[in-house]
């Protein structure tokens, strides 16, 4: 693919190598992602497969739906719930949150009518029903057609809702906003010496900016990327680690969310770009090579270079998505075990085992902040680089 | 996919990018600027504290240095200074020496010179004396021996008995 044949072509091959790397990391890493959503998939499968007794199957099928039921957002913020046992019926404890809809106007009212899916709310002459955690528009009496794979094929209106993820990103921002404005306070009070919690968050901030900014965009444009970059970072890390508490929102595991910061990267790596970075996709073998010779080579490398600017990005998504929510599929599916297993060693053991995967998933949850951050790091550096800087950080490499 | 597909919400993804949005806005304001510039500034001073102190220590090593150096010079002045005062001490006694001998010497000449005129004149002085006492007695010697005639002729006698001897 790569004709190194002269010195100025080796440099290039150099850059060119080490973005291929780059490139070769992410689809891998994106394999994998995808392989784990496969089974996890896979797992729910077989546990649908193998039914067991007649009475376990409705507890699977329960602890299966609850678990879907949690992977998904939610229209209220539910603490816990109990089924009464004689009624059949379900006790929710939490509070509503507000519905906003737009469906040929703007619909709003609080979650608390939908009843937990149990009932269709009416709002200026509309009718809605949740289910799976979704509104649907249906009319006076709540009926939900389905298609034949068992989908609703009724009208989803345009949902602005204030969900349970929406609530959690809002309680994550303020925390934030509080925690590191009064760091800085904290600073201008002390002169320049933080106290009590800034002393855990500096270092991680410094972390981020010398090793992450700096090591990966240069010691010249850093600045530019480091707020998005703190931010980023906390905002992911905060999120996962609320996901592991008994709140059990699973908010960076919602594909939406990852999808919402993969964008924002996209865009400030596209809007950030430099001609040199420009360049390098449309004209990737530079100018050491003849036109004739390039325009063969290009019919492959430059649809590559540009479906490479959309990769980066769905990558950082799915990686993020994937990993959170396999972390509470796994958490919950062995929680779940404790309830089927129903005996003295059973139940020790899908403790012991839940116990152990929090753990990881403690790791996991500052991981995966650290991988977002990490890459999107490295992609705000090949946009911002420029060709002088390129050549001259290459001469470093290669006379050391 | 079709899952994923399925399960993307807009709305979840529009309050996604506007409280995104409005965090990395007012954390970028509030807290990452000040915390930044303070981490920098702070950086920057122990930085610059540290090189000062670094200055400081090769002042004071310039200092010792020059210390050091003064106190060798002054040794060294000291030692010339008593060197010269020995000098000085020595030649002063020499010539002091010298001095006295010659006015010793002077002294002694002049007392040698003053015993010897005064022997002189002595000397003369008792010369006359004696002149004149010698005098006198062969005045009186001559009035006695004149005064009888025998006397006188025995003189003559005698005299010319001398003067035939010789």
């Amino acid at each position: 693919m790569y004709f190194c044949t002269d010195f100025k072509d080796t440099v290039i091959c150099s850059k060119m190598q080490r973005k291929t790397l780059v490139r070769i990391l992410s689809v891998l890493l994106f394999i994998v992602s995808f392989s784990g959503i496969a089974q996890e998939e896979h797992a729910m499968e077989v546990k649908e497969i193998a039914p067991g007794e007649a009475g376990s199957k409705t507890k699977k099928e329960e602890i299966k739906e609850f678990i879907n039921h949690h992977l998904m957002d939610s229209h209220d913020f539910n603490l816990f719930g109990s089924t009464d046992e004689e009624t059949g019926k379900t006790h929710h404890y939490g509070f509503p949150l507000p519905v906003i809809l737009w469906d040929g106007g703007l619909h709003t009212f609080m979650s608390s009518k939908f009843h937990h899916g149990e009932s269709v709310a009416e709002s200026n002459g509309n009718y809605y029903k949740l289910y799976h955690s979704k509104i649907y528009k249906t009319d006076a009496e709540g009926t939900i057609n389905y298609d034949e794979k068992h989908h609703p094929t009724n009208v989803r209106p345009l949902d602005f809702s204030i969900t349970k993820s929406v609530v959690m990103m809002l309680v994550v921002g303020l925390m934030l906003i509080w925690l590191f404005s009064s760091l800085a306070k904290s600073y201008a009070k002390n002169g320049s010496i933080p106290r009590g919690i800034g002393r855990l968050f500096e270092p991680i901030v410094l972390y981020i900016r010398d090793d992450i900014a700096i090591a990966n965009i240069g010691e010249n444009k850093y600045k530019k990327y480091l707020p998005f970059l703190l931010t980023t970072f906390f905002f992911i890390w905060f999120l996962n680690m609320f996901g592991l508490t008994p709140l059990g929102v699973n908010v960076t595991g919602n594909i939406a969310v990852t999808t919402g910061l993969a964008v924002i990267v996209f865009l400030i790596t596209t809007f950030t770009g430099t001609k040199d970075y420009w360049k390098h996709i449309f004209d990737p073998l530079g100018d050491g090579m003849p036109w004739a010779g390039k325009i063969f080579i290009y019919i492959i490398l430059v649809p590559i270079e540009i479906l490479g600017l959309f990769i980066k990005p769905f990558a950082l998504l799915i990686r993020l998505y994937a990993n959170m929510t396999a972390g509470h599929v796994v958490l919950m599916s062995l929680i779940g075990l404790i309830f089927i297993f129903k005996s003295w060693i059973g139940g020790p053991l899908s403790f012991g085992l839940s116990f152990a995967i929090s753990l990881i998933e403690l790791l996991v949850a500052l991981l995966q902040a650290y991988i977002f951050t990490m890459l999107a790091a490295l992609y705000f550096g090949f946009a911002s680089e420029t060709h002088a800087e390129h050549e001259a950080h290459e001469g470093e490499v290669q006379h050391l | 996919m079709e899952k994923l597909i399925n399960d993307f919400s807009f709305g979840l993804f529009f309050w996604q990018i506007i409280i995104f949005v409005l965090l990395l806005l007012l954390l970028r304001k509030f807290a990452w600027k000040p915390i930044l510039n303070a981490v920098n500034d702070r950086e920057e001073g122990i930085k610059t504290a540290l090189d000062s102190a670094e200055k400081a220590k090769l002042e004071m090593q310039n200092l010792q240095a020059d210390n050091e150096k003064l106190l060798q010079e002054a040794r060294a002045e000291r030692e010339m200074m008593m060197k010269e005062a020995r000098e000085i001490k020595a030649k002063m006694i020499a010539d002091a020496k010298e001095d006295a001998k010659t006015e010793a010497d002077k002294m002694v000449a002049q007392a040698q010179a003053a015993i010897e005129s005064e022997k002189k004149s002595a000397i003369a002085e008792l010369k006359q004396q004696v002149a004149s006492l010698s005098l006198e007695i062969a005045e009186k010697v001559v009035k006695h021996e004149l005064s009888d005639k025998d006397k006188q002729l025995k003189l003559v006698e005698e005299m010319l008995g001398d003067a035939k001897l010789n």
